[in-house]
Parts: C-alpha cells; structure tokens; sequence
C-alpha cells in the first residue's frame, strides 16, 4: 500500500452524476438512514459511483459530499482510507487484482503478477497503451481455497495457472469478457475437493450394514501405520529451535519466580503469595 | 462521585472524570500527546497507559476510559489504578518508541524545539536507543494557509488539528486522508484553512509538524522574555503573553483564562506582531511647509502651544481610539477638560452608547463565561465570528451543548454555527420586541435567554432607538431578572468600554467625534485612526503609534506606544478591568502616551498633577474606583436595563451592518503588518490561493 491520492487534474472529469437508476438507487439508500445520518451512507455511494466511472472521481466526491451534507474532506478520508476504492483511471474493460496474500502467494501468486506485468503494465495502477487494462496486487480475497485467485470487477476467477491468466486477459481486452466463466478454472466445483467428492458420495449399502468399517481386519494390510513426520520441524542449529532451551512453557517455576522479580506479569489483584 | 485508588492514594473525583483526569487530580503524571481537556477523546497515541487493577491483563488508555468504568475490588475496595508500575513504564517506552520509528531527528532545526511534547516525553518517558534500523517514512507537506506551517514527517496522527479545527473552529476542513503508515493530515486539495482562531492548532500540536509559518526559524523559546500581558485587538481582552528578544516582540501566545478565552486567541492577536514593527511613528512630526517633518519634542510642544494659544476652550476638542488604555484617556481627559473643553468622545463609530445610562447599558453583562449557561440567544447587528471570534468559539460551544436556539439579526454571514435568520434591520426587530414570531415565543420560554447587540445596530442616527428596543426586548423576554442579566453589548474596540466607565464622551454642550472633525480648531487624536478625517479643517494633533489615517490628516504627530510597549489598563466588553504588562520598549524617541500627555500639560501651562504611572493610577482609582478592582467585573444594575426599555420608541427603518469589514486589517496596527495584508487579500480572494 502506498500514499493514495486524487488522479491528476488532466485525468479528472469536469462533472460526475449519477445516472437515473444509480440515482434513484442513492435516494434509497440515503433514505435508510435516520435523517441527521445520512452521511452512513458515504461508503454505499462512493462504491456505486466507482461501479459507474470505474474509479472514483474528485467530481464523484464532492457529488457524493454534496448529496449527503457532508465536508469534502470527510468524504476524501473516506475515499482515501478504503484501497477498494480507486482513486486513478483502471482499464475500461478489466480491472485485475491479484490476490498476493499468503495462500495465493504460495499456490503461485507471484506468476500471476508476472503475467500481469507483461501482458498489462509493468506497474500496478498504470493503465495499459489502450487503456482497456490494468492490475493491482490486492490483500485476501476470501477464496482461500481456490489459491491462487484474481478478481475482475465483481467475479472471481480461481484455481489460476499463468497460461490460463493469460489467456482471461486476452479474452477480457478483447471485449469478452461476459465469456469467461467465473469461479474455479479447472474441473471442480466450487472449493470441492480436487478430481471429485472424497467425502458425503453416495452411501454404499452393503458397507454400512456391516460391522464398522476400520475395525475389519481385511483394511489392516492396505492401512499402514504412518509415524508422525519430522518434516514440519525445523532443521537449524538456531538458538531458538533448540528443544532442552529452558522456556516459560517448559520451566514454569522459573518462569514464574522471573516475572515476579520483574513485577510484570504478576497478577496483582490476588494475594501475593509469601516468597519461598 | 467516584472513589478510587491512584498509586495507593486514595481521592474522590466526579463520575464524569477520566482515568486520566483523575490521576492528574492524584498528583500523578500521566504523559498524553491527543488528549486534550477542550477537544474530544480520541484515544490514538497510547501514551497515557497505565495499569487498572482488576482490569483485562494489559494497559489501558487513561484519557478514553471513565472512572465510573473501574470495578470494585472483591470485597467493595475502591478501585485501584496505578501509573508507576513496571508494567506501565515498559508500555510507555514502548509507545514512545514506536512514535519516534518515523519521527525525525530533527530537533535541531525544528521550531518547535525547546517546548516540543515529544521532545520533554521522550526524554522522561522514553528510552534512550532505538531498536529501528529501516528508512523512516517521509511525507510531503501541506500547504494550509498562510499562516500555519506544515512539516509533516514530524506528525504523529494526534488528530488535535483535526478536533480543533471541526469542533472549536467549526471548519470542517482539516482531515487525516489514507490510513496505516500513510495517513496524513491535510486540508481538502490543500486549500488555505478558512477560520479566525486557525492559529491555536500551532499550540495544540504537541510536535512540530504545525508550526507558525510568520514566527518560523527566528527564535529558540528559551531564549524570549515572556511577558503576561492583555491583548487588545478586539474587545474581549484575551489573555496572551508577549515573547520578546531585545527590544523587538518576536511572538505572541494565548494564557489560559478560563472567564474570557480558555486558551484561545485569534489569528489577529496572534499574527499582529510583525505590525509592530513597521510603519511606527519614532519621533515627532511638526508639518513645514506644507509637509510633515521631523522635529524634536520642544519644537512639536511649542506648535501646539501657538495653537491652543490661538483658540479658545469650546473649539478644542479629543478623540480617543480604539486600542487606548484607560491611563492615557484618563490624561488627556484631564487636560482637555483643564483647557475648558467639553469636546471629548471615545466612540469613533458614533455608536449610541451613554453612560449616562448606567454601566449595564453598555457592558456584555451575563459574561462571556455566562454564554454556556444560557438557553436561548438573539444577535442584534453583529457578526461574532470577526467581531470576537473567541467569543464565537464560546458561542459554538454551548450551541454543540445542544438545545441552544440562536437568531440573528443583522447581515447573513457564516458564523460556524446554525441559526435562524430574523431579517436585516429594525423592521424585524420591531416586530420581535412587539412580542411578533416564533423566535420571541422561544425566548420568552427561555430560562436564560441571551441578547447580544453588536456596534453595528447602535452605530448611525437611530444607534439609541435600537438599543432601547433591544433593552425593552431582553425586559419582556425576562432576560433581565435579579439572577440573569441577558442583555449583552458586544464591542469590537479594546478601549471602549474603559472611555465609556471614565466618562470620555461629550459633556453638556460637548460635540460627539463626527461633529469635532469639522468643527474644532485643535482636534487631539489619542490613536484615532477609524474616523473619516478628509473634512477635517484647523489643527490636529496626533498622538499614536502608527503611520495611519490619524497619523496624516496630523498637524503635529506626538509619537506614542503600543500594547506591548506600555503598562496600561483596558476594560474588556464584559466591564471586566484587565492590566497589560509592558514587554518591550517603543522605539526612538516615542514614549508611553500617558507621558507625553503629562509632558505636553506642563508646556500648556496645565500642568496634571502626577509625575508617575503610580501617581496617575492613584488618581484615577480616586475619581473611578473600579479601575481599581484588577480582573474584576462591576456588575451593572438590572434596573437600568428596564429604565432603558422606556425609553424604547420607534425606530427608522434601516438594516444594520457589522462594523468589522475585514477582520484582518480592523486598527493599525494590523494595517501595518504584512501577515494580516496576506490573510485579507486571501479572505478577500475567498480562500482560492495556489498552492505552493
């Protein structure tokens, strides 16, 4: 996240409006709110105006401020402290943000923003040569499960590999982007397993008539044994990673007789204890 | 009535108090950098923790957390909190490390330096490394204004400012835009700051990220000579205190005073300095030849000796200007009135005040303190935001209160508050003192209602009417009861209310200032610089401290001092007697005016009977008594008020106008100053500066 301000003045409409619907929709909403608090509805409004221009205009601002009563700086603090709003042109026909946060990151993230980079525009924010594109690296999604995953308007696209990325792009600069199905780019249904149901398929009912399945002998051959892996544990000669380093969870009298010389954990509300 | 424990002393504090509120009535020191007594909890710098016994396992912030909050201990103990422990000494470290993670270490070129919060805190509170080893942010500084100076690394997202700004000043227009590591104060797309009291965010910021631009990089604060003086640009009388270096004023900066301005003062008090530096009269003036030209005391003297000479008691005649002190007056009263003449007038205005009326007549008598406790509120003729915009932030005060319905009558301007527009002039007046409308049902209702009329409906011929109808308004309304004065004269000239309790004002036969200007041989002007001199004809004498409109319709310039530059006496628009302290010296050969009253007396051959300021005061607090009682307010009678309604009859029809124009340029000393020439020409350009 960087320092967000308002697009330049070249770039920046003269007015902004909504149009009828949009309008009436803003009537509404602003109506939800008891009279007096009708600034409640700056995010709603600020959002559909986004949904309108495609990003948030200073016009679009001091529009939205006007309509609720409210000072133009209260509506820029709004506008600037929320990062889903965009303050800068994006691309007319794709805006694609990039989910970056730490599942994404290790399903792949990192080559969806190479894509990004060479088929859009080497920085995030900046508009491709037609201006029909542009992309930005954006926190969780929510659809953790589908990592690594980008979002374009209000569809996610999931289970991404670069080649498929790549070609959602080609397909949304090309004007067709309704084409694209959105949700999971491979075989699956929504965050199911990978390659089918492994749980909840349709029950067998000659197994569920017998005895309990694990206790059968005949699975003891197939079902081994796994002892628990080391391969979580951490291979250092790290201080810290040492098992005999004495800590407040392994010596707790230590511990215990350290806080209270230090006074800091100590909890005062009981009766202290006569020292030993 | 909350008890509770506080470091193990046990006090009782009012439930409304915070922790913090309470630890400081403990005696204990809880450092705070958003926090402030006047402004809205906001509770984002973490620097007041301390430990809550009983409480969850970790420090709480003391400024956002109210004693009536604390639980009792098990078996009915009072609650005990405690800011010494080393929990609360490690939260605080810790607190004030992360502040200065992107705080510069620019202390050494900051203005703030010496009386920095950050800078005292991290010395007591903080510890003395830093663990940060990464590049600090940096932040592009604003421009808000022409006066307030921005260097906004140095920010810590206080948001005092902010506070301030929206809920004392009444602009919403500071902001904190972003959020994290981005947040930054500013004004929307940089435009100047559009308020009169913009000045004290300077004060409130506890780091040097707002600073006084005109003030900028010309003194360390320890090394100015802090005077405690009265500050004259309006009528209120804040209470300021005057930093000097040498002979010359290098700043000026609120005292608190809880009865007049808390700890407020306007961008005028406070920017008014570099006006006294330039355009001052340092030596006599005698005109040659058609010219002024300098000369020396005796020359100047004897020029006024021929003239007075050459005329007689009845065609001379004095006027006194609006920054006078009562000392000076008091002299020049004495001598004109020792020449024969009963031609003396201190209301340059012609507004129609009369002491002869009684003092309740022309004070502000519920006290400007007595604005909170008010319920009701009527301006007659007055624009409080330039007229005393402390007075206003008071206004706006008890408006925030709620259930405050304010009325205005007079011009439409924007006063950072709500209110009912009555109408321009008499007629709606009229119509409300004959008991018409809405608005006279909600003052009748009123416990407290309050009336104040401002110079601008008692300047002009019918000045005396409108203060009668105003006076049997505030009667029928039940403003005026033994308990609740509500009849309110607002000033807008610091001297005016001591001329008017000293009786300098034309006495039987005595001609009012508009008539003396045409018709007096020898016109003495004691810093008269407001009235239209152009048809003055015969010789004038003026005494004063700038080259300003008195200063070249003169004859003869006798020059005198400032505020800061002599001990005086002022009575401020509540009746309320105040002293200023000198804190510099007047330069060249100009004097303390008083003096050069008395020095001229002696040429004249009537010589005053006082050779000091000590003599002179004694003088004074024997023929005036109250000039005595220091930071005392001779109440006025109620009685007189209803007299006054008698006297009420019809009024012309016309509309009233507030007298002040331009806020920034109202005497001249403010006329002489290159930052208040800046501000106006920005108020006159609605704001619409280019940012730098």
């Amino acid at each position: 996240m960087s320092v967000r301000r308002l697009a330049e003045d070249t770039v920046q409409p003269a007015t902004f409006a909504f149009n009828r619907e949009n309008a009436a929709w803003a009537k509404a909403t602003i109506q939800k709110y008891p009279k007096g608090r009708e600034q409640s509805a700056v995010i709603p409004l600020l959002m559909r105006a986004q949904e309108q221009d495609g990003w948030v205009t200073k016009a679009a601002i001091e529009s939205v401020a006007d309509m609720l009563g409210m000072p133009y700086i209260r509506v820029l603090e709004v506008a600037t402290f929320y990062t889903q709003f965009q303050l800068k042109p994006v691309g007319s026909r794709a805006h694609v943000q990039v989910c970056g946060t730490t599942p994404c990151m290790l399903r792949g993230a990192e080559d969806l923003i190479k894509v990004c980079k060479s088929k859009i525009a080497a920085e995030p924010f900046t508009l491709n040569e037609s201006g029909t594109l542009s992309w930005e690296e954006v926190e969780c999604q929510g659809a953790c499960v589908n990592a690594p995953m980008v979002m374009i308007f209000k569809d996610t696209f999931e289970d991404l590999t670069a080649e498929r990325l790549e070609e959602i792009i080609d397909l949304f600069d090309a004007g067709k982007g309704a084409d694209v199905e959105p949700g999971p780019q491979i075989d699956r249904i929504y965050s199911a397993p990978v390659g089918g149901l492994t749980t909840l398929q349709t029950p067998d009912e000659a197994e569920t008539k017998k005895a309990p399945a694990r206790a059968s002998k005949g699975d003891g051959d197939k079902a081994v044994s796994v002892p628990p892996s080391n391969a979580a544990k951490p291979k250092t000669s790290a201080e810290v990673t040492n098992p005999t380093l004495k800590t407040p969870a392994t010596a707790k009298k230590a511990s215990a007789r350290n806080a209270r010389i230090e006074g800091e954990t100590v909890d005062k509300s009981k009766p202290a204890k006569k020292p030993r | 009535m909350a008890k509770l424990k506080v470091d193990g002393k046990e006090i009782e504090v009012p439930d409304h108090f915070t922790l913090l509120q309470a630890c400081e009535e403990a005696g204990a020191e809880v450092p705070r950098f958003c926090f402030h007594e006047r402004l809205s909890v906001a509770g984002n710098c973490r620097m007041c923790l301390i430990e809550v016994k009983g409480g969850p396992p970790k420090p709480a912030a003391s400024c956002a957390m109210g004693v009536r909050d604390l639980r009792p201990g098990p078996n009915g103990e009072a609650p005990e909190i405690f800011t010494t422990t080393p929990m609360v000494k490690k939260a605080r470290e810790g607190v004030m490390e992360f502040l200065l993670i992107n705080h510069p270490l620019d202390c050494p070129i900051c203005d703030q330096g010496g009386e920095c919060d950050l800078q005292d805190q991290a010395m007591a509170f903080g510890i003395d490394t830093s663990r940060y080893q990464e590049n600090k942010r940096a932040v592009e500084d604003k421009y808000i204004g022409p006066l307030v100076k921005t260097v906004m690394n140095r920010c810590i997202h206080c948001t005092r400012c902010v506070r301030f700004t929206t809920e004392v000043a009444g602009i919403a227009e500071l902001g904190l835009i972003g959020r994290g590591e981005d947040a930054e104060i500013t004004t929307y797309l940089e435009q100047a700051m559009t308020s009169e009291l913009q000045g004290n965010v300077v004060d409130l910021c506890p780091v040097g990220a707002l600073t006084s631009k005109p003030f900028a990089f010309t003194a360390r604060p320890w090394e100015l000579n802090k005077t405690e003086s009265i500050d004259v640009m309006d009528a209120l009388g804040s209470a300021i205190r005057v930093d000097t270096r040498g002979r010359e004023v290098m700043r000026i900066m609120p005292r608190v005073n809880e009865d007049i301005n808390e700890e407020w003062i306007s961008d005028k008090t406070r920017f008014i300095w570099d006006g006294l530096k330039t355009q001052r009269l340092d030596r006599p003036y005698v005109k040659k030849d058609g010219r002024l030209q300098p000369a020396s005391w005796s020359e100047a003297f004897q020029a006024i000796k021929a003239a007075v000479a050459a005329t007689s008691g009845d065609r001379i005649g004095a006027i006194a200007g609006d920054l006078a002190a009562v000392e000076e007056m008091y002299a020049l009263k004495e001598l004109v009135s020792s020449l024969g003449s009963q031609n003396l007038d201190c209301r340059q205005d012609g507004a129609a005040l009369d002491p002869s009326l009684g003092r309740a007549s022309y004070i502000f008598n519920p006290t400007i303190q007595g604005i909170e406790s008010a319920d009701a509120l009527l301006v007659i003729g007055s624009n409080p935001r330039f007229e005393a915009s402390v007075l206003n932030a008071r206004i706006r005060k008890r408006y925030r209160m709620g259930n405050f319905p304010i009325a205005v009558i007079g011009e439409q301007g924007e006063l950072r508050y709500e209110y009912e527009y009555l109408g321009a002039g008499t007629d709606s007046l009229a119509e409300l003192v004959s008991g018409k409308g809405k608005f006279f049902a909600t003052l009748k209702k009123a416990v407290r209602p309050l009336i104040i009329v401002g110079q601008g409906a008692l300047a002009g011929e019918g000045g005396a009417a409108v203060l009668a109808n105003a006076a049997k308004l505030a009667v029928a309304v039940g403003a005026v009861t033994t308990e609740w004065n509500g009849f309110a004269v607002l000033h807008t000239a610091a001297a005016r209310v001591g001329g008017l309790d000293l009786g300098f004002v034309p006495g039987e036969g005595g001609r009012s200032a508009a008539e003396m200007v045409g018709a007096m041989d020898v016109l003495f002007l004691l810093g008269a610089d407001e009235i239209d001199l152009s048809a003055r004809k015969g010789f004038t004498v003026y005494i004063g401290s700038h080259g300003d409109n008195g200063a070249h319709a003169a004859d003869v310039i006798l020059p005198g001092a400032t505020y800061t530059e002599k001990s005086g006496t002022w009575v401020n628009t509540e009746g309320r007697v105040q002293i200023g302290t000198r804190a510099n010296f007047a330069p060249g050969e100009a004097r303390e005016d008083w003096a050069i009253i008395r020095a001229l007396s002696d040429v004249l051959g009537k010589k005053l009977p006082f050779d000091s300021l000590g003599e002179l005061r004694a003088r004074l607090y024997a023929a005036h008594p109250h000039f005595a009682e220091v930071d005392v307010i001779a109440a006025g009678r109620s009685d007189e008020i209803a007299a006054l309604a008698q006297k009420a009859g019809a009024m012309a029809k016309s509309a009233f106008a507030s007298p002040v124009k331009d806020f920034y340029l109202t005497n001249p000393i403010a006329r002489a100053s290159a930052v208040m020439a800046e501000c106006s020409a920005l108020a006159r350009n609605n704001f619409k500066a280019a940012a730098e």
